[in-house]
């Protein structure tokens, strides 16, 4: 007799519209889901009830500076790769007020910002995502400093991942070892085939999720079949980067030519790092009423391309674009290795799609080995 | 604060539409706490009766477009401590401003039915062309939270936090996915300081320009790219030239792309 929860560790096949129930058991758990919909013309990041809310019979077309939905043959649900949000939006949000203080006879008092927080369950996270959230953990979960509000959103979400088994013309996961295939961090991972789904069990929690949708061991087949399309999406990627001199190609050519000529493209718009998975810069700012009684803090993305980031007593540190590009892909690549003992950049290829001028890091850092100075 | 102590507000119009005054009055919750620390002393649109200056912060709405409006800009410096201008037409020379790049006459008679009536001069011009300017808020009209703060950073005596950087950042906070990447829209946003919330991406339209050039902003590549996209030079030109058209970066970038035309 089959047990009624697939063991850690197991492959499973479940029907398309078991996902349905998949959902369900994770809203009675007490999950607030969110993950990919179609809204204006991209695939984004939002709260889903319905596998239907998914984007069903979407794929998406990527270029530099350039983005469109197209209809896919067969309805599938996750024939799509890294759209305009990151999970990001959740686990570090755009703007989260920290607290408010107020002035009572004469004395300050504190009051923490009260935040509900859901516990979110995250659908349809990638390999490259999955990186990207292992690296923001790093940066605000271990070490001296550990930030409590990333932590209480972080700590106990679900993740149920998706394997690509298509790339977009402006990933390069596989240069990054990222991607294709998640091989870990999740609690269930799920490789879409044309007629199933193969789940992958990474966690007692995602067993649970299972409960009650007819699952069935996957046969050796379904799992050759999975790993094939799981495969395809990394031999057809078009994209690469070259990592093995990274990071002393960076350092060793901080004057350049290229970096001036970049400058002359780069609209020091920010766009860049608002959409990077694992950015995390973000401004503090504190306002208060007009009598000077009572103010508040919150905390907001923030870009090292905004002049105001590089200001420091007495002046600013990278008064140019040139000086602010270069210090965005040599943090990004170079210095974030020694600083978090990994590459910022995970090949999701956000940053390049996302460019209103279709600037590509990967294109830039291959200029500047072409021509080295050293 | 008590009544005597308070500072003296003055608003002042030149030529515009009144919609930021009108974006001071929308403050409609903070409306109070404001007359509570400073006196409205002279605001024509908000209060009939009006005090003597001097003025401790005069708030001066639109540009400079008559010759009567450089007689009266100087009386209103000479009356105020500090000077701020709000608005695109008082930063840049407003909408009206569009005047410069052509001849000011030919629009008198082709609008108006008796021109001999119109005393107006060839420019429209910002404030800070005439007088000297304390500090410039800029939005086509204002966001009446900025002016807020502003106000507040006065009387509490700090700087106001404004940002400078582009809209773009607004637009990623609010989860607007970008229209220049999707629909190849042309979008002055990357060029344009932020301070709307990115109203106007959002609403699937590039952005216009109301709050002004940015701090750093790159327009020979914006424009370049636009170009070789294949938005039309007149079109890219109409673009530059709009609310904050006659700003200095704008209008460098709109009269390049003008000189260059092939
Ligand atoms: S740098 Fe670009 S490609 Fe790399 S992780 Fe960030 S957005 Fe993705
Ligand atoms: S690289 Fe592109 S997205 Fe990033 S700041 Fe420059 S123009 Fe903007
Ligand atoms: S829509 Fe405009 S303002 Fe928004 S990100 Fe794109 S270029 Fe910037």
């Amino acid at each position: 007799m089959k047990p009624s929860l697939p063991r850690v560790a197991a492959s499973v096949v479940v029907s398309k519209a078991s996902l349905q129930k998949v959902f369900d058991n994770m809203r009675v758990s007490g999950f607030s889901l969110v993950g990919p919909t179609v809204r204006e013309g991209a695939i984004v990041l939002d709260e889903l009830t319905q596998m239907s809310e998914l984007p069903v019979g979407w794929s998406d077309l990527q270029a530099p500076g350039g983005y469109r939905l197209e209809r896919t043959r067969e309805p599938q649900y996750f024939a799509y790769s890294c759209g305009p949000q990151s999970w990001k939006k959740y686990l570090l949000p755009a703007r989260l007020k920290l607290f408010s203080v107020e002035k009572e006879n004469g004395n300050w008092r504190v009051q923490p910002a009260q935040n509900l927080v859901p516990r979110y369950a995250f659908i349809g996270v990638r390999a490259c995502e999955l990186s990207a959230i292992a690296i923001q953990d790093r940066v605000f979960m271990t070490g001296e400093f550990r930030d409590p509000h990333y932590a209480r959103r972080r700590e106990p979400i679900f993740i149920l991942a998706v394997q690509c088994t298509q790339s977009a013309s402006t990933c390069f996961c596989v240069s990054m070892k990222t991607g294709p295939r998640a091989a870990g961090g999740f609690d269930l991972a799920l490789t879409e085939l044309p007629d199933t789904f193969v789940v992958e069990v990474g966690s007692e929690a995602g067993s649970e999720m299972l409960r009650d949708t007819a699952w069935a061991p996957a046969t050796a087949f379904d799992l050759g079949r999975a790993t094939q399309a799981c495969q395809r999406a990394g031999r057809e990627m078009q994209r690469q980067m070259r990592t093995d001199d990274l990071p002393g190609l960076l350092y060793n050519n901080l004057e350049h030519p290229r970096w001036d000529e970049v400058a002359t493209r780069c609209l020091s718009c920010a766009n860049c790092t608002q959409v990077c998975p694992t950015c995390f810069c973000v401004n503090v700012e504190d306002h208060s009423n007009l009598k000077a009684t009572a103010a508040e803090r919150t905390r907001v993305w923030d870009s090292c391309f905004a002049l105001d980031f590089s200001h420091v007593h007495g002046g600013n540190i990278r008064p140019t674009i040139r000086s602010r590009y270069r210090q965005w892909l040599t943090h990004k690549l170079a210095s974030w290795i020694d600083q978090f003992g990994v590459s910022g950049c995970v090949g999701c290829g956000r940053c390049i799609t996302w460019c209103p001028v279709g600037i590509d890091l990967t294109e830039e850092v291959q200029a500047i080995r072409d021509k080295a100075i050293k | 604060m008590s009544p005597e102590t308070r500072p003296k507000l003055a608003v002042y119009k030149f030529s515009s539409c009144d919609g930021c005054q009108l974006a001071i009055l929308s403050l409609e919750d903070e409306l109070l706490s404001l007359v509570g620390e400073v006196e409205i002393a002279y605001f024509l649109e908000a209060r009939s009766q009006t005090l003597e200056g001097p003025y401790d912060v005069t708030l001066v709405e639109g540009s400079v477009s008559t010759a009567e409006d450089i007689e009266r800009i100087h009386k209103v410096r000479e009356q105020s401590k500090y000077l701020i201008t709000i608005g695109a037409c008082a930063t840049a020379g407003g909408i009206q401003a569009l005047r410069n790049w052509a001849d000011v006459g030919e629009f008198v008679r082709a609008v108006y039915a008796t021109p001999a009536y119109i005393n107006t001069l060839e420019q429209s011009t910002p404030i800070s062309a005439h007088v000297a300017v304390d500090f410039e808020l800029n939005g086509c009209p204002i966001n009446k939270y900025q002016i807020l703060e502003v106000l507040t950073a006065l009387l509490v005596g700090r700087a106001p936090h404004l940002p400078r950087h582009s809209v773009c950042l607004e637009c990623k906070r609010r989860g607007t996915s970008c229209v220049m990447v999707l629909g190849g829209i042309p979008c002055l946003g990357p060029l344009t300081q932020a301070g709307c919330g990115a109203l106007c991406p959002a609403y699937n339209r590039g952005c216009y320009g109301c709050f002004g050039p940015m701090e750093s902003p790159n327009p020979d590549s914006f424009a370049g790219f636009l170009l070789k996209n294949g938005t039309p030079r007149a079109e890219l030109i109409r673009m530059l030239r709009g609310f904050t058209g006659y700003a200095e970066v704008f209008r460098s970038a709109g009269d390049k792309l003008a000189k260059t035309s092939p």
